[in-house]
Parts: C-alpha cells; sequence; structure tokens
C-alpha cells in the first residue's frame, strides 16, 4: 500500500514521528483550555476534575471506614454518617465512574483511534464539559449545604418526605445526564461517520467498540433517569401522586423508574473498562487479541442485555414472582458474553509474551478482581440467596468489586497505558508497581472482608454494629487504608511525572492502533496528514514485518 | 480523500473532509437526540400507563373536564405548523430564502397560536381548581382525581417546554435564513429543526388521544 503516511511509521520510534503542527498542550492560558473545542484538551478536562472528585470521594470512603473501626458511633453522628455515604456514593457514581473512562479517555482516545481530527461535534463536547461541572456545583451545593440522606437512589416514599434537599440533589443528577447524553451522541456519530479511510468496523480498536457500545446504553438510558428524576421532584414539589403512596401513588413503579435506569448504568461504568482492558491485555502481551469480533460483539450484546435486567433490583420489593424470575434469568444470561470477554482475554495471554509492567499490572489484576465480581453478581442474581444477601455487605462487597475492583482498575491501567501518549512524560515504573501491590492487597483486604460481613448478616448503611462483626469491619478499615496510601502513591508519583518524567517515545509499548502513530503528545489535529488504514488494530506481526529492512 | 487544501465552503467545519460528511454526523446526531427524546417522554407515557391502569375509573371521570375543542384546535394547529415546516425545508432545498423566512415565520405563529389555545386552556383550568396533586381543590370527581391532573399537567407542561424550545430554534434559523444562510448546498440546520418540530408535533398527536379523547 503506497498510500500510507507517515502518521503510520513503523512503532519504536524514538524520536517523535515527523509531523507538522503543535503538540495540542502548546497554547498557554487558562482560557484556551476551559473553551478548547480539542477532544483531547477536553478529555483531560474531564480527567483532573474526575479525579479531583474521585479523591474527595475517596476521602469520604475513608472517613466512614475510620467510623466502623469500632462498633459504636464515635467520629460522627448518625446524620452526618447519612450525609457522608449518601455523598460517597452521589459524587462516585455521577461525578466519578459514570464519565470517568468515556469522558476522560474516550475523549482523548477514540477520535485518535479512528483517525478522525476531532469528534464529530466538538462545540456540543465542550457543552458536555461546562454541563458537567454545571451539574456538580448544584449536586454537591445542595447535599453540602442542606442535608442528603437518602443514599444515591433517592427511593420513595422517604425521598418525597425527608427535609433533605432532594429537589436540587435530583436537579443537579438531572443536569448531569445533559452531559453524558451529549457526550454518547457524539461518540456514537464519531464512530459512525469520522472514521479514517480503510478503518472498517471490524478494524476498530476494541476500546473503540467498547466506547461506542457505552453510548449506546447513555443515550437510551439517561433520558429515562432525567424523566424519572423530574417526576420525583414533581412529586415532591406538587404531590401529583405517581410515585408517593399517601397520595396514590407506587413507590415500586419508581424503582422500576430507577433502575431502568441505573442497571444499564452499571455497564455504562463497566463496558468501557473492558474496553481498555482488551487493548492492555494484547497490546502487553504482544499478541493478537483472542475472538476479536466475539469481545466487539459481545458488548454490543451487553449493552443490550443491560436493558433487560433491571428488576434484579427490586427482587424484595414486591414485584411479581415471575418477573422476579425471568430478570433473575435474564441476569445470569448477562455473565454469558462477560465470560466471553474473560475468556478471550486469557486465552490471548496463552503463550503471549507478557510484560509485566505497571499497566498490565492493572489488566491481569482487573480479570482476577472482576471475576470475583463478576460472580458475586450471580449469588445476588438467585432469588433464593438474594432474600438473604439484599441489603448487607454482601452486596456492598460485590458492587465494590466490580466498580472499583473493575471499572478503577481498568481506569488506573488504562491511564498508565495511555499516560505517555497523552502527556509526553513516563511516569516511574518502580513506583507503579510498589502503588499497584497496595491497590490490589487494600482493596482484597477491604472488600473481602465485606463479603464475609454481609454473609454473616451485616447489613449496608448502619452507623453502628453489634460486637461480632468488629474483627472484619476492622480488618477492611485497615484494608481501606493501604488501598488509600497506594491510591496517593499513584497521585504523586504521576504528577511528579509531569514536571521530572522522561521524555515519552511515540510508541512506548509498540501498540499498532492509531494513536500510537501520531506525535506523543499529539498535535492539535490529530495526524498531520490523514491516516489511511490497511490492517487491524493487534497485527503486531504486520508492524514487525514493516520493521524489517 | 485528504481534504484539506482544496476551496473548502465557509459553513464546513474544520474536522470534517466534505459538506456531506458534514451532513451525515448532523443528521444521524439529531436522529438520535430525537431517539433520547422519545426515551424520555416514553417514561411520561409509562407513568399515564400505570396510573391509567391504577384508577381507570377516576381517569373516566376526570378526563371529561378537558376541552376538546380546544385540543382538536391544537391539534389542528400543530399539524399545519408541521405542514408550512416541511414546506420551509423543501424551500431551503430550493435556495428560496423568501419563501423560507416566511414559512418559518408562519410555523413561529402556529406555534404561538398553540401556546395561547394552552395557555387559555390552562387557566380555565386554574379557575376550576382543577389542579396536580396536593393543590387540586374541585370537587364532584370521585376516586383520585389529583393524580390525573398531575399527569395531565406534567404531560402537557412538558411538551410546552419543548415547544417554546422549538420557537427559539425556530427563531434562531429564520434569522439566519434572513441572512441567506441556506439554500441547495446547505440547508442541514433547517432540516434538523424541521425534525425537531415534527417530533414535538407527533408527541402531541399521543397526547391528545391519551388525554383527551380515550373514554
Amino acid at each position: 500500500m503506497s498510500t500510507r503516511t507517515d502518521a503510520l511509521a513503523p512503532p519504536h520510534l524514538e524520536a517523535p514521528a515527523p509531523t507538522e503542527g503543535e503538540s495540542y498542550l502548546a497554547a498557554k492560558g487558562v482560557m484556551s483550555w476551559a473553551f478548547s473545542r480539542d477532544h483531547k484538551r477536553i478529555g483531560i478536562m474531564y480527567l483532573v476534575a474526575i479525579l479531583f472528585f474521585f479523591m474527595v470521594g475517596g476521602i469520604l470512603a475513608l472517613l466512614i471506614r475510620m467510623e466502623l473501626l469500632t462498633p459504636t458511633g464515635d467520629l460522627f453522628s448518625s446524620d452526618t454518617y447519612n450525609k457522608m455515604f449518601t455523598l460517597h456514593g452521589a459524587i462516585m457514581i455521577f461525578l466519578f465512574i459514570i464519565p470517568s473512562i468515556p469522558a476522560a479517555l474516550g475523549n482523548f482516545f477514540l477520535p485518535l483511534m479512528l483517525g478522525a481530527k476531532d469528534v464529530a461535534f466538538p462545540r456540543m463536547n465542550l457543552a458536555s464539559f461546562h454541563i458537567y461541572v454545571a451539574g456538580a456545583l448544584v449536586l454537591l451545593y445542595s447535599i453540602v449545604a442542606g442535608t442528603m440522606d437518602t443514599g444515591w437512589t433517592f427511593y420513595t416514599p422517604y425521598s418525597t418526605q425527608t427535609k433533605a434537599a432532594v429537589v436540587s440533589a435530583t436537579f443537579g443528577v438531572f443536569i448531569l445526564g445533559f452531559s453524558s447524553v451529549f457526550t454518547g451522541i457524539n461518540f456514537i456519530v464519531t464512530v459512525h461517520r469520522m472514521r479514517a479511510p480503510g478503518m472498517t468496523w471490524n478494524r476498530m480498536p476494541l476500546f473503540v467498540w467498547a466506547t461506542y457500545a457505552t453510548a449506546v446504553i447513555q443515550v437510551l438510558a439517561t433520558p429515562v433517569l432525567a424523566i424519572t428524576l423530574l417526576l420525583l421532584i414533581v412529586e415532591r414539589t406538587l404531590g401529583i401522586g405517581i410515585f408517593d403512596p399517601a397520595m396514590g401513588g407506587d413507590p415500586v413503579l419508581y424503582q422500576h423508574f430507577f433502575w431502568f435506569y441505573s442497571h444499564p448504568a452499571v455497564y455504562i461504568m463497566i463496558l468501557p473498562a473492558f474496553g481498555i482492558i482488551s487493548e492492555l491485555i494484547t497490546i502487553h502481551s504482544r499478541k493478537h487479541i483472542f475472538g476479536y469480533k466475539a469481545i466487539a460483539l459481545s458488548s454490543v450484546a451487553i449493552a443490550i442485555i443491560s436493558f433487560l435486567v433491571w428488576g434484579h433490583h427490586m427482587f424484595v420489593s414486591g414485584q411479581s414472582e415471575l418477573a422476579a424470575m425471568i430478570f433473575s434469568f435474564l441476569t445470569f444470561a448477562v455473565a454469558v458474553p462477560t465470560a466471553i470477554k474473560v475468556f478471550s482475554w486469557v486465552a490471548t495471554l496463552y503463550k503471549g509474551s507478557i510484560a509485566f509492567n505497571t499497566p498490565m499490572l492493572y489488566g491481569l489484576g482487573f480479570i482476577f478482581l472482576f471475576t470475583i465480581g463478576g460472580l458475586t453478581g450471580i449469588f445476588l442474581g438467585t432469588l433464593s440467596v438474594d432474600v438473604h444477601l439484599h441489603d448487607t455487605y454482601f452486596v456492598v462487597a460485590h458492587f465494590h468489586y466490580v466498580m472499583m475492583g473493575g471499572t478503577v482498575i481498568a481506569f488506573i491501567g488504562g491511564l498508565h497505558h495511555w499516560w505517555p501518549k497523552m502527556t509526553g512524560r513516563m511516569f516511574s515504573e518502580r513506583w507503579g508497581k510498589i502503588a499497584f501491590v497496595l491497590v490490589f492487597i487494600g482493596f482484597n483486604l477491604t472488600f473481602f472482608s465485606q463479603f464475609i460481613l454481609g454473609t454473616r448478616g451485616m447489613p449496608r448503611r448502619y452507623h453502628e454494629y453489634l460486637p461480632r462483626f468488629t474483627l472484619w469491619h476492622v480488618l477492611s478499615s485497615i484494608g481501606s487504608q493501604i488501598l488509600g496510601i497506594g491510591l496517593f502513591i499513584i497521585l504523586f508519583y504521576l504528577l511528579y511525572s509531569l514536571f521530572r518524567g522522561a521524555r515519552a517515545p511515540v510508541n512506548p509499548w509498540g501498540g499498532v492502533s492509531l494513536e500510537w502513530h501520531t506525535a506523543t503528545p499529539p498535535i492539535t489535529h490529530n495526524f498531520a496528514e490523514q491516516p489511511v488504514v490497511t490492517h487491524g488494530p493487534y497485527d503486531f506481526d504486520e508492524i514487525q514485518r514493516e520493521e524489517a529492512p | 480523500m485528504t481534504g484539506d487544501v482544496t476551496t473548502r465552503a465557509s459553513h464546513l467545519e474544520h474536522h470534517f473532509h466534505d459538506a456531506e460528511q458534514q451532513r451525515g454526523a448532523a443528521k444521524l446526531g439529531m436522529w438520535i437526540f430525537l431517539a433520547t427524546e422519545i426515551l424520555f417522554f416514553g417514561g411520561l407515557f409509562l407513568a399515564y400507563g400505570a396510573m391509567r391502569f391504577f384508577y381507570p375509573g377516576t381517569f373516566r371521570a376526570a378526563h371529561a373536564f378537558l376541552s376538546v375543542p380546544m385540543g382538536g384546535l391544537n391539534t389542528a394547529v400543530l399539524i399545519t405548523s408541521s405542514l408550512t415546516m416541511a414546506l420551509a425545508v423543501r424551500a431551503a432545498q430550493l435556495s428560496n430564502t423568501r419563501h423560507l423566512v416566511r414559512l418559518l415565520l408562519v410555523t413561529l405563529l402556529l406555534a404561538g397560536v398553540f401556546l395561547v389555545v394552552k395557555y387559555i386552556e390552562y387557566s380555565h383550568k386554574f379557575h376550576l381548581g382543577l389542579l396536580p396533586g396536593r393543590f387540586f381543590t374541585a370537587r364532584g370527581i370521585a376516586g383520585m382525581p389529583h393524580v390525573f391532573f398531575g399527569v395531565y399537567f406534567v404531560m402537557t407542561g412538558l411538551h410546552g417546554v419543548h415547544v417554546i424550545a422549538g420557537m427559539i430554534i425556530i427563531t434562531w434559523i429564520l434569522l439566519r435564513a434572513r441572512q441567506g444562510r441556506y439554500h441547495a448546498a446547505y440547508y442541514t440546520p433547517v432540516e434538523n429543526v424541521g425534525l425537531y418540530w415534527h417530533l414535538v408535533d407527533l408527541i402531541w398527536i399521543f397526547l391528545f388521544p391519551l388525554l383527551y379523547l380515550v373514554k
């Protein structure tokens, strides 16, 4: 193919690829960032905001665990405790995990991976970020200034009766929804319309596939959350009697509404993580991904099934037995495409030349932690078992294994994987490994203890507990401190690398997909010349052949 | 294919290769946005369905208090405005700016008429105390009439908000159309606003029978 351009030069180049144009980081000044329409800058702004909220939510979690060190409430009052776990949940879900991978890493890399100059609607992309900031401020203000004790789910009838600032908090989430929808619309259209010549659907990196499937969920599910919250606001202000039983409404209807969004939202959180893991596993084992199409289409399958399983949050809420059985069955069905992914990753590793660098450690850690998280989900999807485990720490442990052991671990792995490309600097590999070990041990200690607590009957959301639970709570709290230290180490060495890190090469890991074949950091227009794609994203043989003289 | 140095039309944004790609992206984006709107209203229709299922007697009794002539008039007004909107898109495709401006004005006017009729309906309801939820004060309807009027006001109210949003964006393209920005080579915004307007119309076409007519 003679049309191959400089942008597709062989990897492992020590000097930046010959490119024209300035690095996207060149322009200085706050305004050049705050009103930039460059998807890379928007991605970085999202990244900063998201990491900030991750830190806030994380510190809250550490405080909560500190309180739970002893059976009696000694650090905070019960009201403060309720406020804190609500704040922790709301921040982590709405301000951190949902936007985390798509809005930060996805924004940065989706156009690069497709060989596009930008997302389809750069102005809307910027608006999405501004709306995110506005929504975050409204949400935080209402929780901090008012009180908030409903948990992040805002269940009626409590949320229509409590004195807490439900209206403004839900309005904040309502605003945030627009930001999510805008990102979703942008990604779908970008994938459909902005691919480089030669970039067929089956040549798209799996991260793009996963982000695409995520975007479909974002676009289809978020409006339902919007109307749910709007109805909740109207219920509270006018008492229209849809959700409030005192006015003739049905609280179970609220739960249906809420979970119709919020279960798919779980896949908004985990699907992009699957995408990152597919990238990490194949690139750092230098082996073509096993079952490319199966992984790609399983993302789509998960997106579809995710809309049909919401009832498993309501097994004990009084829905019909038949509905519960169907939801239970469909919940098991999600395990199939998910298992296809896990098996494919393991098969990719088989006979690969695995590099145990920091990104790959997170990739491997993900497989371990997510498998535990996923399998305990089967326990909870089983009707008879769920009746006992419902609302215990088992549930808390399960979703932390999936959300944190899954999404956050993948997010951190992806952050390390693409950090050199985004910032032009290498981080300290040694500190990376130390931090990973702390995170991994700390995480398991924190949350595995909670599985045991849950099976022994410790209910979730309690401020105080019976003395017989003390041992496991103490272990969990110690684990959370180790985890916190690990995460702060990551923060420090990443920040340090910005100033003192070695200059990153164009393609530090020998990746094949397009983002590795433009300058590091990328130029404002992404590619000096329009890239033309002639092979798949994981054809490592292809690249090795090119390298030969 | 590289789409850089060749003469680029002023309406073509930098990150697209050509006008066709830009148009395709804008239209796909609009259709996806419309899908989100349908899901948004879908939630409302579900709430309506659930409440109707809970209180069929009340809904039958309460719906009689809605004015079918008023609702019918508004239906006719909105359908006509959809026609003028479609004709406006046609005018843009034919580069007929004068027609385009005139048709957009008529569409805007009809949207205004819709809101005026809605205002008259609302004030009548307010007068009778047929208000949503706990503000409901009227007597004489058995069951849970405040739920019906809650649903009625939320559904028509949110639809009204969409009509107002539609009027804003129609005004926006109207102003730009007067500058002659839309012509056979570039009329995507007109088309997209048209799509949005048809959806607003379509939602009303479902609201009208569900709220006013179904016995």
